[in-house]
C-alpha cells in the first residue's frame, strides 16, 4: 500500500534533485511514458490543454535538461522547493493519486531571492519493480505570470 | 516637432539613444502619442468573444479597456474607467455581462460604454442627487474604434487612424491571412513579466539577426539557419514586419563553422524528436513566420505552433508579454497534440524563446549608466525596406522610423 510517508519521501527527494542541481536525475523520478506539464489555474479552470512545458515521455524530460545544460542561455539560478503534505486522493498497492502544494523560491546569481511560483502538483504515482515513480505530474501554478523565464523545472 | 525628452543623433535610424528605454517622461508621452495615438492596438481574438455579452479586459498601452460583444453582433471597446471617480468598471479578466456596473458607487454602463445609470441620480427622499443639468450622455469612459481583421480585434483611441487594411498594408494583410485562414481557438494563455522596457522586446521580435546566435536550440535543428531561404518584409511605415524562413535541406551550411560561433554543436541531438515533428499545413513551404504590427502585436507561426503575443508597457522599465496559444477549430486530436508539443519551443520556458525573456533585462541593466550613449543598429546598412536574408536590422530600424513618426521626434 502506497502511503503518505512514501509519497512525502518521494517528493522530498524530487525537490532535492532539482534544488541541488542534480538535474540529470530529475527524469528518473518518472516512468518512461510519463506525462509532465506546467500550467496555471486559469488554463485548468477553462480546460485549456497547453503548458509552458509539455512532455509525454521521459526522453523529453531528458532533452529538456540537455537543452538547459547545452543550448539555452539564462542567468545562473537555483530553486528552493517547499512542498506541503500530499493530499492522498486514492492509494493502492500499485498506484496512487495525490495533490501536493508547492512554493518555489528562485535564487539568482546576483543573490536575490524571490517567490517564483506557488501552486499544486496533481500527480499519478505508480509502483514499478518496487519503486515509486510518477506516471503524471501536472504543476498547476497559482499565478498566470512567470517572471522573466522558466528554465529549471518545477 | 513636439517637446522631446530624448535627443536623437546620427544618420537615419542607425543610432538609438539608450535613454529611450528608461526615461519616465518618454514613457508618459508614448501613452498619448503611440498607444492612444493613430495606431491600432491588438485587444483580443474574435474567438474569445463568442456570445452577446462576452467581454475581456485588457490594455492599450497602460490604459485599461473593456472589449465586449453586444447583442447586435458588433464588438465595442471603451476605457475601463468609471466616469464618476475613475475606478475600474470591470475587475475580471473575462466574463459575460448584460451591463457593467462600477462597484464604487454603482454607476452603470451598457455594452457600448454609454453611461446609463447613476445611483440615486434624483437623490433620496428628495434630498441630494445630481443637479437637473447633469446629462449622462456627456459623461462616459472614452470609446475606442474597433477593427477586426482575420479574427484579430484591434482598437484605437484615434479618429485619424486609417482603416486596418490600410494601416497594415497589402503585404502584412496577406501574411496575416495566410496563418489565420480558418477559425482558431485558444488552447492556452500564459503571461511573462519582462524586466525591461516594452520596446526592447519588440526590437527583439523584429531582430532576425539574433535568432540563430542567441537561440542554439533553433540553429541546431536547422529551423533557422541564416543561409536558409527567407527574408524580412518591412511595410512602408516601418512599423510592421514579417521575418520568415523556408527550410532548404539541400543547401550545405558552413557559415557557422567558418566563423567558429558558439551556436553550432553537432553533438547535440534530441532523444525524443517528436517534439519537433509536424505535419504539412502551409503549401508555401514557409516553416517560420514572425509578424509584428506596430506598436505591440506579434503573430507567430513556427511549423505548426501558432500563437499571438501582446506586448504591454508596465512603467518605463517593466513590461508584460501575453501569450495566447492557438489551434484551428477543425484540428484532429493528433494535430492538436503536435501543436501542444511544439509549444515547448515558445513561451516563458520555450526552447527557442526563453532567452528573449532575459536579454531585454540584460540590456536594461547594462545601460543603467549609459545616459547620452547610443545603440548601434547598422546591420544591413541604414535601410528600413524589405530585405533578403536575415543578417540585417532593417525591421528594427523600421520600428524606430514608425516610432519617431508617432512621437514626432
Amino acid at each position: 500500500m502506497i502511503d503518505l510517508l512514501q509519497l512525502s519521501a518521494f517528493n522530498a527527494a524530487y525537490a532535492q534533485a532539482i534544488d541541488s542541481d542534480a538535474l540529470e536525475t530529475w527524469p528518473s523520478f518518472f516512468v518512461e511514458d510519463c506525462k509532465y506539464r506546467i500550467t496555471n489555474v486559469e488554463n485548468e479552470r477553462d480546460g485549456l490543454p497547453a503548458g509552458i512545458v509539455y512532455a509525454d515521455s521521459r526522453a523529453m524530460l531528458e532533452d529538456r535538461i540537455a537543452a538547459l545544460r547545452e543550448a539555452n542561455i539564462y542567468e545562473r539560478q537555483r530553486y528552493r522547493h517547499l512542498l506541503g503534505m500530499p493530499l492522498v486522493e486514492e492509494a493502492g498497492d500499485a498506484s496512487a493519486v495525490a495533490r501536493t502544494p508547492f512554493l518555489v523560491a528562485r535564487i539568482m546569481a546576483t543573490g536575490e531571492t524571490l517567490l517564483f511560483a506557488s501552486g499544486e502538483y496533481r500527480d499519478r504515482f505508480v509502483k514499478r519493480e518496487g519503486k515509486l515513480l510518477l506516471a503524471e505530474r501536472v504543476a498547476v501554478c497559482d499565478s498566470t505570470v512567470t517572471d522573466t523565464l522558466l528554465a529549471l523545472p518545477l | 516637432m513636439k517637446e522631446q525628452a530624448i535627443q536623437w543623433h546620427g544618420e537615419g535610424y542607425t543610432r538609438v539613444p539608450f535613454d529611450i528605454y528608461g526615461d519616465g517622461a518618454t514613457a508618459r508621452q508614448e501613452q498619448e502619442r503611440v498607444f492612444r495615438g493613430a495606431t491600432w492596438n491588438y485587444l483580443c481574438l474574435e474567438a474569445e468573444l463568442p456570445d452577446a455579452g462576452s467581454y475581456r479586459t485588457t490594455f492599450v498601452g497602460e490604459t485599461p479597456v473593456i472589449v465586449v460583444k453586444d447583442a447586435d453582433g458588433e464588438i465595442y471597446a471603451f476605457e475601463n474607467r468609471c466616469a464618476h471617480r475613475g475606478a475600474l468598471i470591470a475587475l475580471e479578466k473575462c466574463g459575460k455581462a448584460d451591463t457593467f456596473q462600477c462597484v464604487y458607487h454603482a454607476w452603470s454602463y451598457n455594452r457600448q460604454g454609454d453611461l446609463v445609470g447613476v445611483a440615486f441620480e434624483k437623490g433620496v427622499k428628495g434630498k441630494g442627487g445630481m443637479p437637473a443639468s447633469f446629462c449622462k450622455e456627456d459623461h462616459g469612459p472614452r470609446k475606442l474604434r474597433i477593427a477586426v481583421y482575420c479574427g484579430l480585434v484591434f482598437g484605437s483611441f484615434s479618429d485619424d487612424v486609417p482603416s486596418i487594411e490600410e494601416y497594415l498594408g497589402d503585404e502584412i494583410c496577406a501574411r496575416i491571412a495566410r496563418v489565420l485562414n480558418k477559425p482558431v481557438e485558444v488552447i492556452g494563455r500564459f503571461t511573462q513579466a519582462l524586466p525591461n522596457n516594452w520596446k526592447l522586446y519588440i526590437e527583439n521580435v523584429k531582430d532576425s539577426y539574433h535568432a540563430s546566435l542567441l537561440h542554439l536550440f533553433f540553429t541546431t535543428f536547422e529551423l533557422n539557419r541564416l543561409s536558409q531561404k527567407g527574408g524580412v518584409i518591412v511595410d512602408g511605415s516601418g512599423g510592421h514586419h514579417v521575418s520568415y524562413s523556408m527550410i532548404d535541406k539541400s543547401a550545405a551550411d558552413a557559415s557557422y563553422q567558418e566563423q567558429g560561433l558558439r551556436s553550432d554543436n553537432d553533438k547535440y541531438r534530441l532523444k525524443d524528436t517528436t517534439v519537433l515533428e509536424g505535419f504539412p499545413e502551409f503549401d508555401d513551404g514557409i516553416t517560420l513566420q514572425i509578424l509584428s504590427v506596430f506598436p505591440g502585436f506579434v503573430l507567430q507561426q513556427i511549423q505548426n505552433c501558432l500563437a499571438v503575443r501582446q506586448v504591454l508597457p508596465k512603467g518605463a522599465d517593466r513590461s508584460e508579454l501575453n501569450w495566447t496559444y492557438l489551434g484551428y477549430v477543425g484540428d484532429t486530436p493528433d494535430q492538436r497534440t503536435v501543436r501542444l508539443k511544439q509549444l515547448n519551443l515558445v513561451g516563458p520556458a520555450g526552447f527557442i524563446s526563453m532567452e528573449d525573456g532575459a536579454v531585454g533585462g540584460f540590456v536594461q541593466r547594462g545601460i543603467a549608466g549609459a545616459q547620452g550613449l547610443q545603440a548601434v543598429v547598422e546591420m544591413g546598412g541604414g535601410d528600413t525596406c524589405s530585405a533578403e536574408g536575415r543578417a540585417v536590422e532593417n525591421s528594427v530600424r523600421g520600428f524606430w522610423k514608425a516610432y519617431r513618426a508617432h512621437m514626432e521626434a
